[in-house]
């Protein structure tokens, strides 16, 4: 059913769809609508059966989701940023004991400074958690990898987090087309655990496991996603075969044939990068695109496939691995190894920094000349930054660098000139 | 369910790591001996039988208590209950009262008819026991047991020896003690009563006996010389006991002086005071210094038996005797002091002490008598092979209690002498001392004390003094034992392992530890209420 | 004289079993058929008073529960030294997720749980003192405070004994660990205000709070029972001495648990909707020395160098106890 309504309302929908049992819920920005909208449903009796709980912190968020899952029940949650910082400990433990939770993250940068827009440093930063990561460029596709998510996760009883980028996708209200619950219902089988808490049938879960079994352990975890690599594109054409439209998969290329110029990217960017290159394409440039959905899982494969006619590419990334540089242009690099194609990368959007147009077709145009640094960081106020490295050169005691920042730019000089 | 490797395991699985490796001591269940069990003269197992009256079941208790004593009735009156004094509950709060139940146990029997199992085997050996009295009988019980044919030849009128002659009926009823003897006849015992042996060597010969117990009492009053007249009657106390059996009661007249500071000058001044007389205890040394129980003394005192101690009897004349004063000096011996008092007296008892008449022995080859009694071996023979002696007539004390136990001990000696072996008692084990209990798991509860007859009723009338336990107050008294030393099956250690290496068998078959898994930390020793774990060093 | 009712079996509720008492009224740990919830084989130290708590309070709920039963675990000696792979002790489903979530992962069974409709299935958490008065503490109140149907027993050993014995909010004043050595003025732990966990539970108006101890079975094998009688959020505080930490014998755990109970130095209480309802009275009052010395991480307070001020405000604790919580009977012994 076609429907305009904002993407975080949109996904708890999909959510419900989806017949989740236990649903734990901390608000944080920007997933706050999400979880608030299905509390409304779970109180109205419109999703039941189905327990809500407010719990005390996202900690505690994943610990109940990791008991309810493991007791048996279809389980969801949401966060981001910080909180999903805060329940490190419990993402990985929920990976580690096979559990298969969605988790919606509401991407959001990490402070400090504290920061409430989006990037993509949370999300990122599990990384290694076990958690696969599927990234929506649209809320379209946000409400349909949750619904895929959940197939996935429970396939292979491993943990996902559906990514879809604060505020810019969770906040906007756009058309939609939510599905029929029949429709789900065909797709998505009713959740038939791996394993479980069951009194008739006892077992120990979580045991210490030491060295030797332990990299075994691990090594199945890698396994069942390289498992995933097989099953998400799978998933992806019955999704289309029952819901009649392309939604997930690993990689999405657009305009990528004849491109010697291929831009990289997750997310919502993906909608302005689009447009970028179709602009670049109406002037004659080469030039194409590849979207990145499965972050975890990464598709080596896949990536190295897309990128095997064109003669370079640029990876725009919301995140920044602080000293290295770009981390999703690693695993990329990585996708191409030894296949000669030069490679850049570009650091943008940090913490919600608008990424303009304007400010895309030059950088591409650079790209295409090769005429970049290995990482370019997209509109950085180089004066401020520069200002800054002086004064610390200079004075010992230089003060907050966030606040120095914001007072050469003039921020706040009104305030505290 | 297919489980995910290595995180999820299979329940109970731990059972293949036996900890049981770890142990460097382990725990051991052993039998530890009771201290009551230890003090009994008749060799009882008290805690054996408790073990079973505390559940109530009153006959498996008796039938344990017989398997050692065949007079519980009579023991649970006239005993003086040295397990009682050795009984550990008494650092706790008070002694158990194990008298009071082996009494309520005798009459239960009694009450119920209950009666002694027939002897599975006969041995064709024959036995003579000379004489019925306590020791007699209970050699008699344990021979027939045995399976011997058993022949009791008794002097006097009645069955019972001291139990009847010595000892008065407010103490012993009679047709207590005629219960139990009649139960032991039962098992087929002859008893030839008014049967006075003159000839030991004789009476086996003629009788075709294999083997004799002798157990004669001690029925012949010491005499001492008293200065007095014709008129003066003196007697001594064993004949007035005795006579209060008979139709014609002793004449003593109103006021009568008993010369002795034992049990049986107690005895006679409570039996004359209950005959209307006025007795009078004449004693040379003090109350602590008296060879009768302090309870005794009390209970004759509230009676109203007048005592004077530190008294000797200098001279007995018509309606008078004199007694000098005499002064205890610093070794404790009473001197003279030359101050003397005239006390009025219809007669004087003689209580200081009694003999047993060895006529029976003259001449027989081997037999050793010293100071009046007959010498014996630790397996109760005398010089004389297969003639065995107890009770009174051997050196010891004597009480109901060592005579029964005497019976018992020369019954498997014989027994065993028949058969040509040697009797070999089983090693006794280590003591359950008050140290090796965990006393904490035991309820506060004390001691349930038995009822005592109206005072007046007392003073003027032969009805027993001391009462019974009721059922209730016999099962309260019963359950306040400690089972030293021995499993009660409290569970203990079976719980407070933290490693459930204890395996429970069931009730009445205790526990086994698992040493597959026990870790030797002891709790169970440290836990046990009654001391029947102890750790033992693994050789490593 | 006065008399006694006739109350008891000659041992009466003291020890774990009595073969005189009617079969409905023996403790679930005399049974021959009790779970044994955590099996031999595990690897607890000699003399675990963990071990042995965990058994007596999991097999109880077992029985209450007729075997229906869940449990979450936090990290610690429990969880370690019961399913190190390849072998589990448990007997019943069980999970371990992490130190600090062991309420949580409950609340999360019990509302798998409810949803399913299997409401006869219960769920218990439980963690040592670390894993509930420190690192879990925040994941318990939150339990607490939504009253999910949770029993959370925590086994307290008053330390950090897996990681080698370091102070947790749990341990008591004076006492010595690996990070409150006996060394200065004030040698061993701090006098804080400590953090008593019970109260705090209280505080949030729960169905049922209530402390027992491993020397006392039956005690604790009633309040099992009655936590499992009731749904809601409940708590259970059983105190667990650690040979281990505290520098005790193996075979002395009951009695140091006993000793604690009996100086007034752990009140052993019941609590319902935030009242204390009723209170396990001191049989045999001792001073607080009498705990105190056979125990190693009190062993700075007596012989040469000893401490009596500290013992006499350890003595003061006792006594506070005794005062709060009237561990006394009307005699006064």
């Amino acid at each position: 059913m076609l429907k305009q309504t904002e993407g975080s309302h949109a996904v708890a929908e999909a959510v419900a769809l989806c017949r989740p049992e236990v649903i734990c819920a901390y608000p944080i920005s920007p997933q706050t609508h999400i979880v608030e909208a299905l509390g409304q449903m779970v109180k109205s009796g419109e999703l039941t059966p189905c327990e809500f709980i407010n719990v005390e912190s996202e900690f505690a968020a994943m610990s109940v989701a990791i008991g309810s899952s493991a007791a048996g029940a279809r389980t969801y949650t949401a966060t981001a940023s910080q909180g999903l910082l805060f329940m490190a400990e419990a993402v990985y433990n929920a990976s580690g004991l096979g559990l298969p939770i969605v988790m919606t993250v509401a991407n959001r940068a990490i402070g400090a400074p504290i920061n409430i827009w989006n990037d993509h440093s949370d999300s990122l930063s599990q990384r290694d958690s076990g958690w696969m990561q599927l990234f929506a460029e649209t809320n379209q596709e946000a409400v349909d990898l949750h619904i895929q998510a959940f197939r996935l996760a429970e396939e292979l009883s491993m943990p996902i987090m559906v990514c879809m980028d604060g505020f810019i996708l969770t906040h906007a209200f756009e058309r939609i087309d939510i599905p029929e619950p029949a429709q789900v219902d065909v797709y998505l089988p009713a959740f038939e655990p791996r394993q479980m808490l069951d009194p008739a049938e006892p077992v120990s879960i979580g045991a210490m496991v030491g060295p030797e079994a332990f990299m075994e352990v691990r090594y199945l975890a890698h396994a069942k996603q390289m498992q995933a690599l097989e099953l998400i594109p799978q998933y992806a054409g019955e999704f289309k075969q029952v819901f009649g439209r392309d939604s997930g998969g690993l990689v999405r290329p657009y305009r990528i044939e004849d491109a010697d110029t291929v831009i990289i990217a997750m997310g919502s960017v993906l909608g302005t990068i689009k447009d970028v290159v179709d602009e670049m394409r109406a002037e004659g440039h080469k030039i194409g695109v590849l979207g990145i959905i499965s972050y975890r899982p990464f598709p080596l494969q896949a990536v190295r496939a897309a990128l095997a006619n064109c003669k370079r590419f640029l990876v725009l990334e919301k995140s920044l691995a602080v000293g290295m540089g770009g981390i999703l242009a690693t695993d990329v690099r990585m996708a191409v190894t030894g296949s000669g194609l030069k490679g850049f990368t570009a650091i943008a959007g940090l913490g919600g920094r608008p990424i303009p147009k304007a400010s895309l077709h030059p950088l591409f145009c650079r790209a295409e000349q090769e005429d970049l640094p290995p990482v370019t960081f997209v509109d950085l106020d180089e004066a401020a930054v520069n200002k800054q490295l002086e004064r610390e050169r200079l004075n010992r005691r230089s003060g907050p660098i966030a606040e120095n920042i914001l007072h050469d730019k003039g921020v706040i000089s009104a305030k505290f000139g | 369910m297919e489980k995910p490797f290595a995180i999820t395991l299979k329940p109970g699985s731990s059972l293949t790591n036996l900890t049981g490796t770890w142990r460097t001591s382990r725990p051991e269940y052993l039998d530890r001996l009771p201290p009551c069990n230890n003090a009994c003269p008749a060799g009882e197992n008290i805690q054996g039988w408790l073990f079973h009256a505390e559940s109530g079941d009153y006959e498996q208790a008796w039938r344990a208590l017989v398997e050692n004593n065949p007079l519980p009735a009579v023991m649970g009156r006239v005993c003086y209950h040295p397990c009682e004094s050795a009984c550990n509950r008494s650092q706790l709060d008070e002694a158990v009262g194990i008298n009071s139940v082996e009494r309520f146990l005798g009459d239960e029997a009694i009450k119920r008819g209950w009666k002694f199992d027939a002897p599975a085997t006969s041995t064709g050996k024959k036995i003579l026991v000379v004489g019925a009295g306590p020791s007699g009988l209970s050699a008699a019980y344990h021979l027939a047991r045995m399976g011997h044919r058993v022949e009791i030849h008794e002097a006097g009128p009645l069955a019972g020896g001291m139990m009847r002659f010595g000892i008065p009926k407010y103490r012993l009823p009679r047709e207590v003690l005629d219960a139990e003897v009649q139960r032991i006849l039962d098992m087929g015992v002859v008893l030839k009563l008014n049967t006075k042996i003159e000839n030991i060597e004789a009476s086996l010969r003629d009788g075709g006996f294999d083997a004799a117990f002798l157990a004669v009492g001690a029925h012949i009053g010491k005499r001492t010389y008293i200065p007095a007249g014709d008129a003066t009657k003196i007697v001594d106390a064993v004949s007035v006991l005795r006579s209060m059996e008979n139709e014609d009661k002793p004449m003593l007249g109103r006021r009568v002086v008993v010369y002795g500071g034992g049990n049986t000058a107690v005895d006679v001044a409570r039996t004359v005071k209950r005959m209307g007389g006025e007795p009078i205890i004449v004693y040379r040394r003090t109350r602590d210094k008296a060879p009768a129980h302090d309870f005794e003394i009390e209970e004759a005192l509230q009676e109203g038996v007048m005592i004077k101690w530190l008294s000797t009897i200098k001279q007995a004349g018509e309606g008078e005797i004199m007694v000098e004063k005499m002064a205890l000096d610093e070794a404790g011996y009473p001197q003279p002091t030359g101050e003397f008092e005239t006390l009025a007296a219809d007669s004087v008892v003689l209580a200081l002490g009694q003999d047993v008449d060895l006529s029976l022995l003259e001449g027989v080859a081997g037999l050793e008598v010293k100071n009046g009694v007959v010498q014996v071996g630790t397996n109760m023979m005398t010089g004389h092979p297969g003639i065995f002696a107890g009770g009174d007539m051997v050196p010891s004390e004597r009480t109901v209690t060592v005579a029964v136990g005497h019976g018992k001990k020369a019954a498997r000696h014989i027994d065993a002498w028949l058969r040509g072996e040697t009797y070999a008692p089983p090693p006794k084990h280590e003591l359950a001392e008050f140290g090796k209990l965990n006393t904490w798991y035991y309820s506060d509860a004390h001691k349930t004390v038995r009822p005592m007859l109206d005072i007046l009723r007392r003073k003027t009338s032969f009805d027993e003094v001391q009462g019974g336990l009721d059922e209730s107050n016999a099962l309260f008294e019963a359950r306040r034992c400690l089972s030293c030393g021995n499993c009660f099956e409290c569970d203990n250690c079976y719980g407070v392992c933290p490693d459930n290496a204890v395996i429970k068998l069931g009730p009445g078959k205790r526990f086994q530890f698992n040493y597959d898994y026990c870790k030797g930390c002891g709790l169970c020793v440290a836990e046990c209420p009654c001391g029947a774990i102890k750790m033992v060093a693994e050789d490593i | 004289m006065s008399f006694q009712p006739v109350k008891f079996y000659q041992t009466g509720t003291f020890t774990v079993g009595n073969r005189l008492l009617a079969p409905d009224e023996r403790s679930v740990q005399a049974g021959q058929q009790r779970s044994n919830a955590i099996n031999s084989g595990h690897r607890a130290c000699q003399g675990c008073g963990e071990a042995l708590g965990a058994r007596y309070a999991i097999d109880a709920a077992m029985a209450a529960s007729g075997g229906k039963l869940i449990a979450a675990n936090a990290t610690g000696c429990l969880e370690v030294f019961s399913t190190p792979y390849p072998e589990s002790s448990w007997q019943l489903p069980w999970i371990h997720s992490l130190f600090g979530n062991a309420a949580a992962v409950a609340t999360g069974i019990a509302a798998a749980l409810k949803v399913k409709g299997k409401q006869d299935v219960r769920v218990v958490a439980q963690g040592g003192d670390g894993g509930t008065t420190d690192i879990g503490f925040g994941c318990l109140s939150g339990m607490f405070e939504r009253n999910d149907d949770v029993l959370y027993i925590c086994y307290d050993n008053q330390g950090y004994m897996n990681t080698g014995v370091q102070r947790s909010s749990a341990t008591p004043p004076a006492a010595r660990t690996a990070t409150t050595m006996p060394l200065g003025p004030e040698p061993g732990n701090v006098f804080g205000q400590g953090k008593n966990v019970p109260e705090i539970a209280m505080a949030h108006g729960i169905p049922y709070v209530a402390t027992a101890t491993v020397a006392d079975l039956r005690d604790l094998e009633y309040k099992v029972n009655k936590a499992m009688s009731l749904h809601g959020a409940r708590y259970l505080h059983v105190f667990v001495p650690c040979p281990l930490g505290w520098g005790t014998a193996s075979h002395d755990t009951i009695r140091m648990a006993r000793l604690a109970k009996e100086t007034g130095m752990f009140p052993v209480f019941e609590a319902e909707q935030g009242e204390v309802t009723s209170v396990l009275k001191i049989r045999h009052r001792l001073p607080v020395e009498e705990y105190l010395k056979p125990q190693r991480r009190f062993a700075h307070l007596f012989g040469k160098n000893a401490h009596p001020e500290i013992i006499e405000r350890l003595q003061a604790i006792a006594d506070r106890n005794i005062r709060k919580y009237g561990l006394l009977d009307e005699e006064g012994k």
